[in-house]
């Protein structure tokens, strides 16, 4: 599904806060943490993130492992610099009045994230 | 590149500044995307280049991070002045970290960036000094023989 499908679906509450160029890229699986290692360790390329954390340095993250979005849940509003980072970078940020448990239970039905490993068993290996 | 020719860059840390943290990480992606290199390896790069940077950031005043790039391997090695790491078995354990409440409420202070290092890199040597500093190296390989 491309982002832009997604963005579409009014269940999901979700705006487009920055990155509108950017909508036309697929997602592929998704991932949720607030805690920024945890998502550089397992989020995957093309995946879009669902967070409650707002401020700029999320869209390092986005950038650095070249993540389709960021859905910033719970109706917390991303801060002025990080649209602004966003916009420059060219991470599309959205953001929802949904609880981010609502949002990841309304994405995981669409069938995005169901398959995804996240190399969980490596990591519980290691 | 040759076998004689390496790609240098060195890039400043400012510590407690999340305004400028995360950049060094993020050129030091953007330069290796113009080498011809696998993706995973870039993804492993990106991702030891922003937990060392971003260790700086939280726990030092300030340092640099360095990038060589030769045909055998990807470097990356992060200096700064700083507290330094007082138990470095305790600090590669995953979840340990001394990162104060409000950078944990930032979702850093996981205590996962080192252990993500080690998981990402085929070499790391850490060498510290109490109230100096810490220097971080990081080796990731190119050739499938090396690991
Ligand atoms: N450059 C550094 N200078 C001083 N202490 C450090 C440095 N890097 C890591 N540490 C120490 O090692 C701990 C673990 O680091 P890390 O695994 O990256 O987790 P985190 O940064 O989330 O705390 C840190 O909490 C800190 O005590
Ligand atoms: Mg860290």
């Amino acid at each position: 599904m491309l982002l832009n499908e997604l963005i579409q679906i009014p269940e999901l509450k979700f705006t487009v806060k920055a990155g509108h160029e950017q909508l036309d890229r697929a997602i592929e699986g998704a991932y949720a943490s607030d805690l920024l290692s945890h998502v550089m360790a397992r989020a995957r390329e093309g995946n879009i993130w669902v967070t409650i954390q707002a401020h700029q340095n999320i869209v390092a993250v986005a950038t650095l492992l070249n993540l389709a979005g960021i859905v910033i849940a719970g109706g917390i509003e991303p801060q002025a610099d990080t649209l602004h980072k966003a916009e420059e970078e060219g991470v599309p940020i959205i953001s929802t009045p949904l609880p981010a448990f609502q949002v990841i239970g309304r994405l995981y039905a669409l069938g995005i994230g169901a398959e995804a490993d996240h190399g969980q068993t490596e990591l519980a290996q290691s | 590149m040759t076998s004689t020719n390496s790609y240098d860059l060195s890039l400043p840390v400012k510590g407690r500044c999340f305004v400028t943290a995360g950049q060094a990480a993020s050129k030091i992606k953007r330069t290796l995307e113009t080498f011809n290199l696998p993706p995973k390896l870039v993804r492993c790069a990106a991702i030891c280049a922003y937990e060392a940077e971003m260790n700086i950031v939280t726990h030092a005043c300030r340092g640099q991070v360095g990038l060589r790039v030769t045909e055998k391997a990807i470097r990356i090695v992060a200096e700064d002045e700083g507290p330094g790491i007082q138990d470095v078995d305790l600090a590669m354990k995953e979840g340990y970290s001394t990162a104060s409440q409000e950078i944990r409420e930032m979702g850093f202070g996981a205590g996962m960036g080192l252990p993500n290092i080690k998981r990402c890199a085929d070499e790391l040597i850490i060498d510290t000094y109490p109230n100096k500093g810490t220097r971080v190296e990081i080796i990731i390989h190119l050739q499938t023989n090396g690991g």
